[in-house]
C-alpha cells in the first residue's frame, strides 16, 4: 500500500511529488486528506485530527501478506510513522507502540477490534519490530522522539506506553521514562495476546512471553529461502550446460541436455533439501549446526535421487563423486543461510558455525573443479 | 529447539543484581527466572544474544556480546566490514532481508 496521504495543492508545493505528512498522520495540518483503505477516516484529538485505523484486514491487505512473504515486496511495505486512533479513544486508553512496516502494523490492528486505543507508530524504515530492534530503528531515541512530535502528554491522561517485547533489544524502558515520563510496559510477543494481557492488567504469562517456532512459522519462511536460490540456479544449469555440452568442436546441445540432467536435478533437490526441507523438518535433523542439518538432508536427497529417479544416478565415477561431495554441501550452505530467520540462533553461534563450514565448503568447491577437469581430459580424450 | 552449546556470551553478575526481573519479562526465551529477589540463567544454551536483557538491565549485571545469528549477515559484514546487520544488500539503504 503506498502512501495516499496528500497536501493541498500550495504556492510553495505546486509541481513538487507529493510527500508524506512527516508526523505519519493529519494531526494540526489542517490539510484534506485521502484515506487510505486500511483506515476508516479521521479522529479528532486535542492535537488536531489523525487516522482512525480499521482493525479488518481487507482482501488487498491479505494478498499484500502473501507478496511480503514471497517477494522482495516487504522492501517497501511501510505506513507513515506518527499517531493512529482505534475505535474511540479518549484520554485514559492505553497507547500501543508498533513499527512502519505495514504487515506488522497490520498484525496489530486486526487484533484490536471494539478495542479503543492509539497506535503509536515508529519510523523503522519499514522493518518489522524485532529486526528494526536488533538494529536499533526500533529503538530508545525513535521512541522518545516520537512520543514527543506527537505531543503524547497530551492526548493521553496517564503516563504508560505498551510496547512489544521483541521490541526490547531496542528500547532501554528506564532512559524513554527518564526523558519522557511515559513508563514503558514490555507487551506480549504476539499481538494475538495483547487483550489477554491488557485484560490480566498488564500482566504476561510466561508462555506469551517465549517465542515459538513452530512447524508453520518454519514453512512460511521457507519462499524467502528458496526464491533467492533459485535466482541463482539459472547461473548453474548454465554452468553445467556449458560443461557438458563442450566439446572439441564446439558446444553440442544434445550432450548438454543429456549429460547435464543428472546435475540440473541435483541442483534443484539441493535447493529444496536446504531451503525447504531442513527450515520444516528442523527439530527432527539430528544436530544442532545449520550446516550439519542441511548436509545430512542433502546427502538423503542425493541417495533418494541416486536410487529412485529414474536418470539420477550417473554411471561414471568422477560424476558420481561429485555428486556426492558438491549436492550436500550446497544443501548444507543453503541450510545454514537459514539461521537468519530463525527465532533462537545466536551470533556467536553462527560465527563459530561459518568459521568451520566456510573452508569446507571452499575445499568442496575446489575438489569438485578438480574431478570436473579430470572428467572432461578423460571423456575427451576417449573420443 | 536450541542451537549450538556452550556458545553462548551470556553473563550476569549476582552481585549487581536487584531482582526487579526486567530481564524474565524481555527475554524471548526464558532464559532468566527470579528466585529470592535474585535473577537467575535457567538455561544459557537458550539465549540468542539479542541483548534485550542487557539494554534494560538497570543495574547492569548482565553483559552479552550482542548480534544478529544470521549466516548472510556475518558473511557480508566479513567481506564489506562492519558490524553484522540485517542489511542484506550491505549497504546503508533501508533495503532489508527482514521486512
Amino acid at each position: 500500500m503506498k502512501l495516499k496521504l496528500i497536501e493541498k495543492p500550495s504556492a510553495e508545493n505546486i509541481g513538487k511529488p507529493l510527500q508524506p505528512c512527516s508526523c505519519g498522520s493529519v494531526a494540526g495540518s489542517g490539510r484534506p486528506v485521502i484515506i487510505p483503505k486500511w483506515a476508516t477516516g479521521t479522529y479528532e484529538t486535542v492535537i488536531g485530527p489523525v487516522l482512525s485505523v480499521s482493525t479488518a484486514l481487507s482482501r488487498l491487505d491479505i494478498w499484500e501478506h502473501f507478496k511480503c512473504r514471497t517477494t522482495s515486496y516487504r522492501n517497501s511495505y511501510i505506513v507513515p510513522p506518527g499517531l493512529y486512533a482505534v475505535g474511540s479513544p479518549d484520554t485514559n486508553s492505553d497507547v500501543l507502540v508498533s513499527a512502519n512496516y505495514k504487515y506488522s502494523f497490520d498484525c496489530l490492528r486486526s487484533e484490536l477490534s471494539g478495542m479503543n486505543a492509539w497506535l503509536l507508530v515508529l519510523d523503522t524504515k519499514g522493518i518489522n519490530v524485532w529486526c528494526a530492534a536488533g538494529k536499533g530503528t526500533f529503538g530508545t531515541a525513535e521512541l522518545i522522539r516520537r512520543i514527543g512530535s506527537v505531543k503524547l502528554d497530551r492526548v493521553v491522561a496517564h503516563k504508560k506506553v505498551i510496547v512489544p517485547q521483541l521490541g526490547a533489544p531496542g528500547i532501554s524502558a528506564c532512559q524513554v521514562t527518564k526523558a519522557t515520563g511515559f513508563r514503558v510496559l514490555f507487551g506480549p510477543i504476539a499481538a494475538t495476546n495483547l487483550r489477554s494481557y491488557i485484560g490480566a492488567g498488564y500482566k504476561a504469562s510466561s508462555a506469551m512471553r517465549t517465542m515459538p517456532f513452530t512447524c508453520i512459522d518454519r514453512l512460511v519462511l521457507t519462499p524467502m529461502e528458496i526464491n533467492p536460490a533459485m535466482k541463482k540456479y539459472p547461473w548453474f544449469a548454465l554452468a553445467v550446460l556449458v560443461f557438458f555440452g563442450l566439446h572439441p568442436s564446439g558446444i553440442l546441445f544434445k550432450e548438454a541436455v543429456l549429460g547435464g540432467m543428472p546435475f540440473l536435478l541435483m541442483g534443484l533437490l539441493a535447493v529444496m533439501s536446504g531451503a525447504f526441507l531442513t527450515p520444516l523438518l528442523l527439530p527432527l535433523i539430528p544436530f544442532r549446526s545449520f550446516a550439519l542439518k542441511g548436509w545430512i538432508t542433502g546427502l538423503a536427497m542425493v541417495a533418494a535421487a541416486t536410487f529412485f529417479i529414474p536418470g539420477g544416478r550417473t554411471p561414471d565415477t568422477l560424476l558420481s563423486a561429485v555428486t556426492w561431495l558438491f549436492f550436500p554441501a550446497a544443501s548444507s550452505y543453503l541450510a545454514l543461510q537459514f539461521t537468519g530467520s530463525t527465532t533462537f540462533t545466536g551470533m556467536t553461534g553462527v560465527n563459530k558455525e561459518l568459521r568451520a563450514s566456510i573452508p569446507l565448503y571452499m575445499t568442496v568447491c575446489a575438489v569438485t573443479v578438480v574431478l570436473l577437469a579430470f572428467y572432461k581430459i578423460n571423456h575427451w580424450s576417449g573420443l | 529447539m536450541k542451537y549450538l552449546a556452550d556458545v553462548v556470551t551470556l553473563s550476569f553478575d549476582a552481585g549487581k543484581c536487584v531482582g526487579c526481573g526486567a530481564c524474565t519479562e524481555v527475554c524471548p526465551h526464558g532464559v532468566f527466572a527470579v528466585a529470592d529477589k535474585k535473577a537467575f540463567i535457567t538455561d544459557k544454551d537458550a539465549c540468542m544474544e539479542c541483548g534485550a536483557c542487557m539494554l534494560n538491565c538497570a543495574p547492569g549485571a548482565i553483559t552479552v556480546d550482542k548480534g544478529v545469528g544470521c549466516a548472510a549477515a556475518i558473511i557480508n559484514s566479513l567481506i564489506y566490514g562492519g558490524e553484522p546487520s540485517c542489511d542484506c544488500a550491505g549497504g546503508n539503504d533501508t533495503k532489508s532481508c527482514c521486512g
